[in-house]
């Protein structure tokens, strides 16, 4: 599952960034932002008109995300990660 | 070494208070707010250490990382690679980071750390942190990661006493060796373990931003908050300013009326009565306005909304090509262009970057409000609608919407004509809310102020003698029946120029000003009263009451259209070619927005004449 999937204000665990290509830029600089094996994330809001981008925290920061750079983020099944 | 200025960087990651640093040291005035990419350029300042050490600071664009993406983190990745034209490699490099968000910012440090320049780290707002409950063993980080740690207030008198003291030591012993044997060891592990190490923290969010944001980002009522601010915004420049404007405006008239007595008949009095007082003093009285707007502006930018309201309008504004990123710099449209299209350094995406700066232009400028300000106050009644909000508030607002309105469908002709499809990225970064400084605003409401007065006592009164003087000479031959305008050079040039125009309903005088409002917006409002003064000998109260004598609602409504997507003045032109460096965006840019303003100016006073 990825980070779309998550409800607001759940919990979970990255596992990884998915590179959609080779030489993903944007998976790169997500995974510069923070967006790393094992750091815990929360989804905070989700914009109206579709809930696109959604807001993510990651450590203490939030990061607005289009659904297409979220996607990326896969994530822990929320109820295996001990957050 | 401590005979020759030391060089110090400024950098870290955006948001962390980089240049509230600079101000503090270097007492400069570079402009600060709550969000991500306030600073797009290289800034430089200078101060001298209490040793007597002179110091040159370099505040530079945030970065998240060296694999940089966007313009202004190109720029502070090649000054510190040494890349940067003209520029050394500092001698000294400050890191600043954010107490309250280590686990985003220690990154960016260790990765300036490999480097393996002389360097410090400073540990800013650290009084937010300690109000949090975040505690940072700093003796320990320090010793950890092999560089002298600093903590810091930047925005508190005084908060930045000691990095003052450090640098003023000169380049530190502790210098981090060039860690490139192992490039390749993960940065975020070796954060957590330096966190685990030295940094507690109760919450890793704060409890009342969370509480704020359950609101203003709520899907239903985040929208409607946002439409509220907006919309209050532009109802207090009206109710707030208009007052004020006319008070300015009765106290030139007596002014005006006061020299007059006191000078002769003549070119005299008439370049200081009819030209500069009623010229130049209409346009001063439009200062409480550009000031009341400012000031929102100011607020919105300190508190931390703004990049909640990009958030919430990110998918409207991709769906007309545009980006929640756009917001930003079309927000400081409204207080000028120019800062706008700089501010689009910030944008990654060339594409997304170009459409913003194709409708920048758009959003109604601060030169623009004089120019809508006296015709609504002339021609628009002030009727009570709902028995709430003002007509002639509503009528401003509803030509600022005009201006976005345009923008979105510029913005989607342009989507649609361009080929590119690539995927372009948001990942934007939301600050923490922050009580506005009272100081900040003050100083840039100040800063504001003075730019208008410059341009009021330079360009705008540069123009309005020469308006005056055209509209003065030649003298009507003798025997002359018509007004002696008639005969002037201001006459002369206004019909000739006026085929054009008529067609929009506007007469020779208002064509005549839209000449210099090529150079600056408000020279419109001067240009016209001056003309007006000199044509009418017996004065006839204010400029607004002339202006209904001379020419109708129709032609009024299609002069506000007409400035509302009027071609841009000849700065905004030059930061134009800066920023793309091309000419021929400069040239797409002047004419669509002349054919679009000839264009709904020629409906709107046709479809005016016809309904009223």
């Amino acid at each position: 599952m990825n980070l779309t999937d998550l409800p607001n204000g759940t919990h979970a665990v990255v596992r990884h960034v998915d590179d959609q290509y080779a030489a993903d830029a944007i998976a790169q600089r997500l995974r510069d932002l923070g967006f790393v094996a094992g750091e815990p994330v929360r989804v905070v809001a989700r914009a109206p008109w579709g809930g696109d981008p959604i807001l993510i925290q990651v450590g203490s920061t939030r990061f607005a995300l289009r659904r297409a750079e979220a996607s990326r983020v896969v994530i822990e099944e929320p109820e295996h990660a001990h957050v | 070494m401590s005979e020759a200025t030391l060089r110090i960087a400024l950098v870290g990651n955006p948001n962390c208070g980089k240049t509230a640093l600079f101000n503090q040291l270097t007492g400069a005035r570079q402009k600060v707010a709550n969000y991500a990419g306030v600073t797009v350029e290289r800034k430089e300042g200078r101060f001298t250490a209490p040793s007597g050490r002179a110091i040159r600071l370099l505040d530079l664009p945030g970065a998240y990382s060296f694999e940089s993406t966007s313009p202004d983190e190109r720029i502070t990745r090649d000054v510190l690679l040494g890349h940067y034209p003209g520029e050394a490699v500092p001698d000294m490099i400050v890191c600043v980071a954010d107490a309250t968000n280590l686990r985003l910012h220690l990154r960016f440090v260790l990765e300036v750390k490999r480097l393996g320049r002389p360097m410090v780290l400073a540990l800013n707002m650290m009084d937010a942190a300690r109000h949090r409950g975040i505690r940072i063993d700093v003796a320990e980080l320090e010793r950890q990661l092999g560089m002298p740690v600093v903590q810091t207030v930047a925005v508190r008198r005084g908060g930045a006493r000691a990095l003052v003291d450090l640098v003023d030591k000169g380049i530190p012993s502790l210098t981090p060796q060039p860690a490139a044997m192992d490039e390749s060891a993960d940065l975020h592990a070796e954060v957590r373990a330096l966190l685990r190490a030295t940094v507690t923290m109760p919450h890793a969010s704060d409890k009342v931003v969370d509480a704020i944001d359950r609101w203003t980002l709520h899907p239903v009522i985040g929208p409607i908050i946002l439409a509220a601010v907006m919309f209050l915004v532009f109802q207090a420049v009206y109710s707030l300013g208009k007052p004020m404007t006319d008070a300015i405006g009765d106290g030139f008239d007596s002014l005006s009326a006061i020299v007059g007595a006191g000078l002769p008949a003549g070119p005299l009095r008439g370049l200081i009565c009819d030209g500069v007082l009623s010229g130049v003093g209409t346009v001063l009285g439009f200062l409480p306005e550009i000031l009341v707007l400012f000031l929102f502006i100011l607020l919105l930018e300190e508190s931390g909304y703004l990049p909640r309201a990009a958030f919430l309008l990110d998918r409207l504004m991709v769906s007309v090509g545009l980006t929640g990123r756009s917001f930003i710099p079309l927000l400081s449209s409204f207080a000028c262009a120019i800062p706008g299209i700089i501010g689009t350094r910030s944008i990654t995406d060339p594409r997304d970057r170009w459409a913003t700066i194709l409708v920048a232009p758009l959003m109604t400028c601060s030169a623009r409000l004089p120019v809508y300000a006296l015709l609504i106050g002339a021609f628009i009644p002030t009727t009570k609608v709902w028995g709430l909000f003002n007509l002639q508030g509503l009528t401003l607002f509803a030509l600022y919407m005009l201006g976005i309105v345009g923008a979105m469908v510029v913005g989607w002709v342009a989507k649609r004509l361009g080929r590119d499809q690539r995927e372009h990225a948001l990942l934007m970064e939301l600050p923490a809310y922050r009580l506005p400084n009272a100081r900040d605003v003050a100083l840039g409401l100040w800063e504001r102020g003075a730019i208008f007065l410059r341009r009021l006592t330079g360009v705008i009164l540069a123009l309005t003698v020469v308006m005056w003087f055209i509209a003065t000479f030649p003298s009507p031959p003798v025997g002359a029946t018509g007004p002696a305008i008639d005969y002037s050079f201001a006459g002369m040039l206004g019909r000739a120029l006026q085929h054009v125009f008529e067609p929009l309903g506007f007469n020779w005088q208002i064509t005549l000003s839209l000449i210099p409002a090529f150079a600056a917006r408000e020279t419109a409002v001067a240009t016209l009263a001056t003309v007006y003064a000199v044509g009418n000998n017996a004065d006839v109260g204010t400029l607004g009451q002339v202006l209904t004598g001379h020419f109708s609602l129709a032609s009024a409504l299609s002069l506000m259209v007409w400035f509302a997507f009027a071609p841009q003045c000849m700065s905004t032109l030059a930061v134009i070619r800066r920023e793309t460096g091309s000419w021929r965006k400069v040239v797409l840019s002047f004419s669509y927005m002349f054919i679009v303003a000839y264009v709904l100016a020629f409906a709107t006073y046709h479809l005016a004449g016809a309904l009223l």
